[in-house]
């Protein structure tokens, strides 16, 4: 049973990770999709509660699909999936690098980027929509997010600042009774 | 017999100590942070030979940041260049999670650490849209830039049509609107 659940963790991130154009942020709609809407998972709510936590440790957000693998299968589920994540992007990275040298700037490349660009930014989008659905519908968490929002736009603040606020926000309010 | 060269060659150990600092220091996604330690501390790229991997990185899947490790590695030391510091990049944030989980799943019974998680979800939503319209920001999006930002948002986030469909109905279209926007 949980030799069937690795597999299936490898496959799904792997195939994940040959479409992950944008980065890990880009495609959290489409492993949402998969672990709490087609395979149930995870609920919306642990999904988001793990990807904030994963913002906590620091290096490339990838590694919240690695956190999923922890929550679903322990150790060798994040195992799994970090190798499932990485390694086929990865791969393709090394070839194209190799083959391209040092002439990495074509006209082609340019208009991938172009045409790539704006569609990251639209799934990047729909990330936030999501993780907001689930942080819950209430005055508290709206106000947090548009918070850390604003900080992120108008500052070069350390991001870890607004977790950490909207933590301490949530705990006191909490504390005084208005949550 | 021998050789000048302008600088010494980076070796794997200081491919793995490099990678390795960028990956422990950079918080919220390794952006800002990756810039300088690849150009300004470690001098491994010039400006422009960094903005044009970069660019690569992100017309090609994958973490930008692993998909940089990946090609400084190999350019460095070859394949097993590219594991080291794709492994310097990852060992300390893989062993932060594993112990900011481990502590969590422990502390998740109180009532306060509840509520903390919950106000950190809030945060994180607003970190991943700032990021985004950040980046809308600084890139001046245009007309069709912008049309193809509500459609991928439109199609992920509220119609929820899988990635691969996604991409395959908007990247080719995406990259004739590009093509058409230069013969203007």
């Amino acid at each position: 049973m949980k030799d069937d659940l690795l597999a299936s963790l490898f496959w799904r991130f792997a195939a994940i990770s040959l479409v992950s154009v944008g980065g890990a942020t880009a495609v959290l709609p489409e492993v949402h999709r998969q672990l709490v809407e087609e395979t149930g998972w995870l609920s919306a709510r642990r999904f988001a509660d793990l990807f904030a936590l994963a913002q906590t440790a620091p290096g490339p957000n990838v590694i919240a699909f690695s956190l999923f693998g922890w929550e679903l299968a322990g150790l060798a589920g994040l195992a799994v999936v970090t190798v499932a994540a990485l390694a086929p992007a990865g791969l393709l990275a090394f070839a194209v690098s190799r083959a391209l040298g040092r002439a990495a700037q074509s006209v082609w490349i340019a208009r991938l980027k172009a045409a790539l660009t704006p569609l990251a930014i639209g799934l990047m989008l729909a990330s936030g929509f999501l993780l907001t659905q689930a942080a819950g519908r209430n005055l508290p968490a709206l106000i947090v997010t548009v918070a850390a929002a604003a900080l992120v736009i108008f500052t070069r603040a350390n991001p870890l600042i607004a977790i950490a606020g909207g933590a301490g926000a949530f705990v006191a309010a909490a504390r005084l009774g208005l949550a | 017999m021998t050789e000048r060269q302008p600088a010494p060659a980076p070796t794997k150990r200081e491919l793995f100590l490099g990678f390795l600092k960028l990956g422990a220091m950079s918080f919220g996604g390794t952006g800002p942070m990756t810039r300088h330690v690849v150009v300004e501390d470690r001098k491994w790229l010039d400006d422009a030979e960094f903005a044009a991997l970069i660019g690569l990185c992100q017309a090609l899947p994958g973490a930008n940041t692993c998909n940089l490790a990946v090609m400084i590695g190999d350019r460095i030391g070859g394949w097993s260049g590219a594991l080291v510091a794709l492994g310097g990049l990852l060992i300390v944030p893989l062993a932060a999670l594993v112990a900011i989980a481990s502590a969590f799943a422990e502390l998740s019974r109180l009532p306060d650490i509840r509520f903390a998680i919950a106000g950190a979800a809030a945060a994180a939503a607003g970190l991943v849209i700032g990021t985004a319209l950040k980046m809308a920001r600084t890139l001046k999006i245009g007309w069709r830039a912008g049309a193809f930002v509500a459609l991928a948002f439109v199609a992920a986030g509220v119609l929820r049509v899988s990635l691969p469909l996604t991409l395959a109905l908007l990247l080719p279209l995406g990259l004739a609107a590009v093509i058409w926007e230069e013969r203007r």
